[in-house]
């Protein structure tokens, strides 16, 4: 077990109305076993002991399925690895003297709020903007009562799998939200539960989106290529297809 | 940006069949037969063509522009450290650079073609026009640099329309990114090479 002494660039911010800037901190004997998020809780700890503010940062799992612990590290949304969450990322992918910079997810959606830590509500409002299915009163059915063909439940899960970390559009230089909206119109459309809202959830969600300040698609693929649980941009296409779709079925009301 | 796109590149293809006529060895004679025929005034059809040619021109480039703004405003603060390069090709970040310079390119390039043989009264041929202007070393460089930049945009142009119609496949797409990227490089080749035919192989041509 090899211990490292590292320098981070971290950015402080009081809140919201704070400016905000670069700290710099020196940590020693850091083992490589432990997890960034670990690193923090002994950099929290000194500045504890200091009496000085710790620094903020989301998280809960601590095992990749919350989707909390979003920091932008080293110019990368979750760290230099691919397919895995910031609490996932160990500092034996680090070497001893680095300077590691952490900066909060960057997006006019996703204010910061302190520290590393942004605000993603906007994603439960777009999810409550279309994000759900309607469901009967009473007794749940038996679980084999609707028949799924194999295909379409595979593809839905994967699209299923997005956690809503916001890593998307952290990476999108546009701060597009396109991913985590498409993954979720994914998702239900292709299960018979998801049908009945399918033309009004497209423009339901999208419409949220745009609210919400997130920027649009031009398709430089940061986003898949930075998710934890690797979405793919087919569910982007299928997003189009389902608003085209959309908009030639819906009737005005 | 995908339909208009497609579109614009029907008119590049358009555009390079005609230019190549101008390798023809034949002093001009069929590319001035085909300026003749492409502007003739009762050509209405064309005239049409040309006019949505313009207006979706126009759209592309103030539709990318107002998305280019739009997007900056969304992301608000940028970066301090980012490694883009990582997660995304630089043709695809670079769009609004590249589409600017070949904005920039077209107004040149209209002016001293279009606007002069066109709406002006001419005292020589396109063709003549053509050489003399690709005689000019500058001219000529600011063209095949203009060429580089448009393969640039159209490398990621290409399987982006695609994208963005819905049209993505896990058989075809991977055919879809390579074709878009050997067929844009050919076209803009094929622009390029005209300055250089003119500049350093025939030299003489007009005179
Ligand atoms: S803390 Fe839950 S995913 Fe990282």
């Amino acid at each position: 077990m090899a211990l490292l002494n590292l320098h981070l660039k971290v950015w402080r911010q009081k809140n919201n109305e704070d400016e905000g800037r670069f700290v710099d901190y020196n940590i020693q004997d850091i083992s490589t076993e432990m997890s960034i998020l670990e690193m923090l809780d002994v950099l929290n700890e000194k500045l504890i002991k200091e009496g000085q503010e710790p620094v903020a940062f989301e998280h809960d799992c601590r095992e990749g399925i919350c989707g909390c612990c979003g920091i932008f590290i080293n110019g990368r949304a979750h760290g230099p690895l691919k397919r895995i969450t910031t609490c996932q990322l160990y500092m034996r992918h680090f070497k001893d003297g680095e300077t590691i910079v952490l900066e909060p997810w960057r997006a006019k959606g996703f204010p910061v709020l302190k520290d590393l830590m942004v605000d993603r509500s906007a994603f439960d409002r777009i999810i409550a903007a279309g994000g759900f299915v309607a469901v009967n009163t009473g007794g749940a059915p038996d679980a084999n009562a609707v028949p799924i063909p194999k295909h379409n439940l595979e593809k839905a899960l994967d699209a299923a799998e997005c956690i809503g970390c916001g890593a998307c559009v952290a990476a999108c230089k546009n701060a597009s939200a396109m991913l985590f909206v498409s993954a979720k119109v994914s998702h239900l459309v292709r299960l018979p539960q998801g049908k009945p809202e399918r033309e009004k959830r497209v423009f339901a969600m999208l419409n949220q989106m745009e609210k919400e300040g997130f920027g649009s698609c031009t398709n430089t693929e940061a986003c898949s290529a930075e998710c934890p649980k690797g979405i793919s941009m087919d569910v982007i296409a299928q997003l189009r297809r389902e608003y085209f779709r959309a908009s030639v079925r819906q009737e005005k009301e | 940006m995908a339909l208009t796109g497609l579109f614009l590149y029907i008119f590049l293809i358009e555009h390079l069949i005609a230019n190549l006529l101008l390798l023809n060895n034949d002093n001009g004679e069929a590319y001035t037969i085909y300026a003749e025929v492409l502007g003739s005034a009762y050509n209405i059809p064309l005239r049409i063509i040309e006019f949505g040619l313009f207006f979706f021109l126009l759209y592309h480039a103030t539709n990318g522009t107002r998305l280019w703004i739009t997007n900056r405003n969304a992301k608000g603060i940028h970066y301090f450290v980012n490694r883009a390069s990582e997660n995304s090709t630089f043709f695809s970040r670079f769009m609004i650079q590249s589409g600017s310079v070949i904005f920039i390119f077209l107004v040149i390039h209209l002016r001293s073609f279009f606007v002069h043989y066109r709406l002006e009264t001419p005292d020589d041929t396109m063709y003549q026009g053509v050489v003399k202007a690709f005689e000019n070393p500058l001219y000529s460089w600011f063209y095949i640099i203009a060429m580089i930049l448009l393969a640039f945009h159209l490398v990621h142009a290409f399987q982006s329309a695609f994208q963005t119609l819905g049209l993505r496949h896990n058989k075809y797409t991977p055919f879809i990114k390579s074709f878009g990227v050997i067929f844009s490089i050919l076209i803009c080749a094929g622009f390029a090479l005209i300055p250089v035919y003119f500049l350093y192989i025939n030299n003489t041509g007009g005179h």
